[in-house]
């Protein structure tokens, strides 16, 4: 009986590691990439390990277009990023306060609101979002791609809403007994239990911004501004032949930041997502 | 009662000879009003409430209004259009495509995701340390999949020399033309594509199964139930909610894929994998025909609010509620 455990178990961790590998084999074949020649990627070689090994695709890749390095393009992609995320955070938060603990006239109105918002595909008010922000000259500028962050993203507020279900009542009501108002109620005490989901909001907002490609193709034409995922795609754009190993020596340095915080933050992941009150 | 009657007593103070009343200092008054509920809702809603207004409710509106009209980038003049911008879509063979090309991604991506995320998510609620290791694994595919870098090497893998063909030729000693020929082929790369980024939907569904009391298997297993009767007659309804909130996110998301189709494709061949949103985006900003753009966006919109009431009208029928046990 415990042999037979023990096969079963083996068999479970290969088989999961195994398939895993598949899933993120894509990934890895990007970054064996970055050091093969276009010839070696071309070919379609299922090797990782490159048969020689290319340094240059970097030092090529990071010299970027008509003058404007990977420098600029990163340093545009943190700007973006870190300005739309600390938005989201500070303004869902506020939201999913509001919406599932004070009772307040129209919050039902709200709540249906926002639950129309989030499902509200964003492809269908783009069009008009574009010439509003035409018509306040500010297309061009980083203005459209972070100021609607600051008021609040229903995705977010719904997670955060199901999350504070699970932050007893009871705290309320001793804080209010304690004679402490609704609002620090909610700084010092319902913002630092959010904690968990506030970290899921950062990991998941920060990896949609950063490989937001839509956004910044609408409202950004200048070079200097644009954000890596937007400058990555003028490898394939050239008119001259691809350069893929720059290509992918520049995607695979993309991702790094992403995977960074999801390495830093991913023993929350699971814990930050509350579904107690998706149940009927 | 109404507010302002509330309010009046509110702001009373009464005598202890019970008739004598006077109004309340000014300060009390203000602090009574920061922290009435209302309020205190209001104060944090305040976000909400705006960007709906300017982010949503006012781009639908003249989005709306522009669709009667024959708007196009950098006109001077705009004219009243009537119904002609609906007539033209009805007409036109791009959008119908568009639409059909469109749902066949939906129909066959949204399900099979979803499938395989609640598969690999059951498989990984064992209790055991390497669980959250694996949970990450599967996740990177979700992590990376929606930036520009992983749809140029999908273009890659399944280009006609590509890693996919390497494999396939040695298989099969043929070669698959992905995005070539007709074109009907093309659309399969980026299903796969959606279908390989199970992952968020995974970490849903691990998160749902983790509140599924462990009594209610005990239970089961005390009656003899076997894996299949536990999985069938205990994980799924308990997660019916879950895989309902899943199903209505994927869905919509996957009416409006954009940068897959933009970058692997192109719409492209003979628009076998022109995407409804990537159309509305050409429309617009390649030939400037804004008024066509917004009532194709309204089209959409249309169909996909029909969609979501269909999915949550049937639900009644599947989704499990523990109000009705």
């Amino acid at each position: 009986m415990r042999t037979k455990n023990i096969i079963y178990k083996i068999i479970y961790h290969v088989f999961v590691l195994a398939f895993g590998f598949c899933m993120v084999y894509p990934v890895l074949w990007m970054i064996s990439g970055a050091f093969k020649d276009n010839q070696q990627i071309l070919n379609g070689g299922l090797s990782l390990i490159p048969s020689t090994v290319i340094k240059t695709n970097f030092t090529t890749g990071w010299k970027g277009f008509g003058g404007i390095t990977f420098t600029t393009f990163f340093k545009n992609s943190a700007i973006l990023t870190t300005i739309a995320t600390a938005g989201t955070l500070i303004s869902s938060a506020f939201v999913s306060y509001a919406l599932s603990r004070i009772q307040f006239k129209g919050r039902g109105f709200w709540f249906s609101c926002m639950l129309a918002t989030m499902m509200l595909p964003g492809q269908v008010i783009m069009i008009p979002s574009f010439l509003i922000w035409h018509k306040l000259k500010l297309v061009g500028t980083y203005v459209p791609l972070v100021l609607p962050y600051f008021f609040g993203q229903a995705f977010f507020i719904y997670q955060m809403m199901q999350f504070m279900k699970g932050i007893p009542r009871e705290l309320d009501e001793a804080a209010k007994i304690d004679g402490c108002s609704k609002y620090r109620l909610f700084f010092k005490i319902i913002l630092p239990l959010l904690k968990p989901s506030i970290i899921t909001t950062i990991i998941i907002q920060f990896y949609w911004k950063w490989d937001d490609y839509m956004g910044p193709l609408l409202y950004l034409s200048s070079p200097k501004t644009m954000p890596v995922s937007l400058a990555i795609k003028q490898f394939a754009d050239a008119t001259s032949t691809t350069d893929y190993g720059a290509m992918f020596a520049m995607s695979s340095l993309s991702l790094i930041p992403v995977f960074l915080i999801f390495l830093f933050f991913n023993r929350y992941l699971v814990q930050g997502i509350g579904t107690s009150g998706l149940k009927g | 009662m109404t507010d302002a009657k509330k309010n009046s007593k509110v702001n009373k103070l009464k005598y202890p000879d019970g008739k004598t009343t006077v109004k309340r200092p000014f300060g009390e008054r203000l602090r009574r009003f920061i922290n009435n509920d209302n309020t205190v809702g209001y104060v944090f809603a305040m976000p909400f409430i705006l960007g709906f207004l300017g982010f949503s409710l006012i781009p639908m509106i003249t989005s709306l209004v522009y669709s009667f009209t024959d708007m196009t980038f950098g006109a001077k003049e705009i004219h009243f259009a009537g119904l002609r911008n609906f007539i033209a879509l009805s007409r036109d063979d791009i959008f119908a495509k568009s639409v059909w090309v469109t749902f066949k991604y939906v129909i066959l991506s949204v399900p099979l995701k979803l499938t395989f995320a609640l598969l690999v998510a059951f498989l990984l609620t064992r209790k055991s340390r390497m669980v959250t290791l694996y949970r990450s694994l599967y996740y990177i595919p979700s992590l990376v999949g929606g930036s520009v870098a992983v749809a140029l090497v999908w273009k890659q893998i399944f280009a006609r020399k590509g890693l996919f063909n390497t494999v396939w030729m040695d298989l099969f000693d043929k070669t698959v033309n992905w995005f070539g020929g007709n074109g009907k082929l093309a659309i399969f790369p980026l299903i796969l594509m959606s279908v390989w980024q199970f992952g968020s939907s995974m970490i849903i569904f691990a998160a749902g199964l983790k509140e599924i009391p462990e009594s209610y298997y005990e239970a089961a297993m005390i009656d003899g139930a076997n894996g299949f009767q536990r999985f069938f007659k205990i994980t799924l309804p308990c997660l019916s909610p879950i895989i309902l909130y899943n199903l209505i996110m994927q869905t919509i998301s996957a009416f409006m894929v954009f940068t897959q189709a933009q970058i692997i494709t192109q719409g492209g061949p003979q628009n076998e994998t022109m995407m409804y949103a990537l159309y509305v985006y050409n429309t617009a900003i390649k030939y400037s025909k804004m008024a066509y753009a917004c009532a194709m966006s309204w089209v959409m919109l249309v169909i996909m609010v029909i969609i979501t009431l269909i999915i949550f009208k049937t639900s009644k029928k599947w989704v499990f509620s523990e109000a009705d046990s």
